[in-house]
């Protein structure tokens, strides 16, 4: 099938990007090309990361923060190199930057931070200066919305069951956005004087929505709250700057951002970072360790137990300095905003060709306004499951189900639905063989 | 072209023209079932005559395969006895976790050999099993609830 379309513009060389994936040459079921159109869950990686973590393996490893060796000053260096590159991409300091295994884990840190700090207040134990704002009450509130991923939803509800503080949520709209001026679930009527914690997504990994961070923050900010933000599929994909946004903290994983698995980022203001007690304990965090008790460390090295993921955090450094390095084909545009504009130009040639097949529907904003690639839909008549097994026997690879956010579901009326998502790589022909396969599940199950 | 080896044409005719979908009354047993990683869902009532099966019924939301599974085993174990429903059930579980190297027993299993092709999807076998765990586990829990209580 040819499809009929204006020439998609703004995009990156395509052909230069996919020759440095060395799995996008392989085919699947049987002799299909690979259509790989779930980067949202994880990206693939290019030459460059998979070398770097090589030449680590194979030039420099050792444990970090350890020993007087050569070879343990160059693994160190690494390390924090690494670290000093991921902070830069986000115009923050090295010190305000923790590696934890994933992006769920920096999110509990964070959560864990709230429970462990009330524990100890609990039984007046020692707690770092200015620790106290981690405390909770009985009735204190964190708020939260309703389309979160379950790793920055599940988190605060432990917390909640552990201190008594009442878990509170924004709500959603039809299209898809952040209800934020409803009267029952927007921020005037959600946000109060007991919120401590509000935790929001950057972009939700179902619907693509860019959420207005910056406004909430101002909203949390006016009441005393901490914010919280899940950075997962907004710093893989646009510039991201914290601080700007009004973020307290920011958490992303390295694998959706072309980085290794086993390597999350998260980002906290200094002085939060510093009147934190620690969240997982052991070696590389202390200061003195006595029988009778321990002193931690400074951040970030506080919230780093136990030897760090040194391979995996440089290549994470890699993907970084690679995301740097690309160009829109036209040269206007660099880095991460040159991907924004290619994920956006790819977002709005699906949008537009899945609207034109009757009887599916976007879960989300139907247009490219403050929105990302994450393109999810519904066909009629045809189970999410059953969609993309159609898909992938033509070896278009979309992610199907809740995609770990059941509530956002259940708010739209469906048990699970299909989701493409576009990275660095996709290009139009892509997008092509999605609705090409969309229409051919259509005809197979017999309802179009 | 594998496509259709997984989707048997009896697969899609139980899924478009569910036998006995529904919960009807009464029943001994209700259990509420779900597939944690896809959101599908079923909830099962089973009715049981002494040793003989009268009725399973159900009602939920999920895929093809899933609902094709949950009528399929209406239509097999309806009417039988409990011993031929797990007897069934274990053949059933058998073949679905075989990664397609158990030869289903047609004998045992009647029409529901039709899921052989699943084996071979790893990730559909959740979803052709929902329906059979959901069952299992309320017979099981009913025949536990009509034995009578043995004084020690």
């Amino acid at each position: 099938m040819t499809a009929v379309h204006a020439p998609v513009t703004g995009l990156l060389d395509v052909e230069a990007v996919r020759s440095d994936f060395p799995i996008l040459t392989r085919t699947v079921r049987g002799g299909n090309r690979l259509v790989y159109l779930d980067s949202g869950a994880t990206s693939q990686k290019p030459v460059q990361v998979l070398d770097a973590e090589r030449e680590f393996y194979t030039r420099h490893n050792a444990a970090v923060h350890r020993g007087a060796h050569l070879l343990a000053e160059e693994a160190t260096d690494a390390y924090e190199q690494a670290r000093a590159t991921i902070a830069a991409l986000i115009a923050a300091e090295t010190r305000e930057l923790v590696f934890t295994k994933n992006a769920t884990e920096a999110l509990n840190l964070v959560s864990y931070t709230f429970s462990n700090a009330t524990a100890k207040a609990q039984h007046g134990r020692p707690l770092p200066e200015g620790a106290e704002r981690f405390v909770l009450a009985p009735g204190d509130e964190i708020v939260v919305t309703e389309m979160e991923h379950h790793a920055n939803l599940v988190p605060w509800q432990e917390v909640c069951d552990k201190t008594g503080a009442v878990l509170r949520w924004i709500g959603v709209d039809d299209d898809g956005r952040l209800d934020l001026d409803d009267p029952v679930h927007g921020l005037d009527a959600v946000l109060g004087e007991r919120t401590r914690v509000v935790a929001l997504t950057h972009q939700s990994n179902v619907l693509g929505t860019v959420t207005p961070v910056r406004r909430v923050a101002d909203a949390a900010h006016a009441v005393g709250a901490l914010v919280v933000v899940d950075a997962c599929q907004s710093v893989p994909h646009m510039p991201v700057d914290p601080a700007a946004l009004g973020a307290d903290y920011l958490a992303f994983s390295g694998h959706k951002m072309l980085g290794p698995s086993g390597i999350g980022v998260l980002w906290g203001r200094f002085d939060l970072l510093e009147s934190m007690p620690p969240f997982l304990t052991g070696g590389s965090m202390i200061e003195v360790v006595r029988m009778e008790g321990s002193t931690f460390a400074p951040p970030p090295q506080r919230f780093e137990a136990g030897v760090p993921m040194a391979a995996q955090a440089v290549g994470l450094g890699a993907a970084v300095d690679y995301l740097q390095g690309l160009r829109s084909a036209d040269g206007s545009l660099a880095g991460l905003a040159a991907v924004a504009a290619h994920e956006h130009a790819l977002t709005a040639y699906a949008l537009e060709s899945l609207a034109r097949v009757p009887g599916v529907r976007i879960v989300g904003p139907s247009d490219t306004a403050g929105r990302g690639s994450a393109v999810s839909f519904l066909v009629e008549g045809i189970h999410a499951h059953d969609v993309g097994q159609v898909l992938d026997d033509r070896g278009v690879e979309v992610r199907v189900g809740h995609h770990c956010a059941w509530p956002l579901h259940r708010r739209f009326g469906v048990a699970a639905t299909t989701r493409a998502t576009f990275y660095v790589y996709n290009d139009p022909r892509d997008v092509d063989d999605l609705v090409a396969g969309v229409r051919h599940a259509q005809y197979f199950f017999g309802v179009a | 072209m594998d496509l259709e080896s997984l989707y048997q044409e009896i697969i899609l005719d139980h899924y478009k023209h569910p036998r006995g979908r529904g919960l009807r009354e009464p029943f001994a047993v209700e259990v509420h079932h779900v597939n944690p990683t896809c959101g599908d869902e079923l909830t099962v009532r089973v009715t049981l005559d002494g040793d003989v099966v009268t009725d399973i019924s159900y009602d939920g939301q999920g895929c093809s395969i899933s609902q094709a599974s949950a009528s399929m085993l209406h239509e097999q174990l309806v009417g039988g006895t409990v011993a031929h429903g797990l007897a069934t059930t274990d053949a059933f579980l058998a073949l679905m976790q075989g990664r397609g190297q158990v030869e289903p027993d047609e004998d045992v299993l009647g029409d529901a050999v039709a899921f052989a092709g699943v084996a071979k999807y790893p990730a559909r076998v959740k979803c052709a099993l929902l329906g059979w765990m959901a069952w299992k586990d309320a017979v099981s829990q009913a025949v536990a609830s009509e034995t009578p209580e043995v004084a020690p």
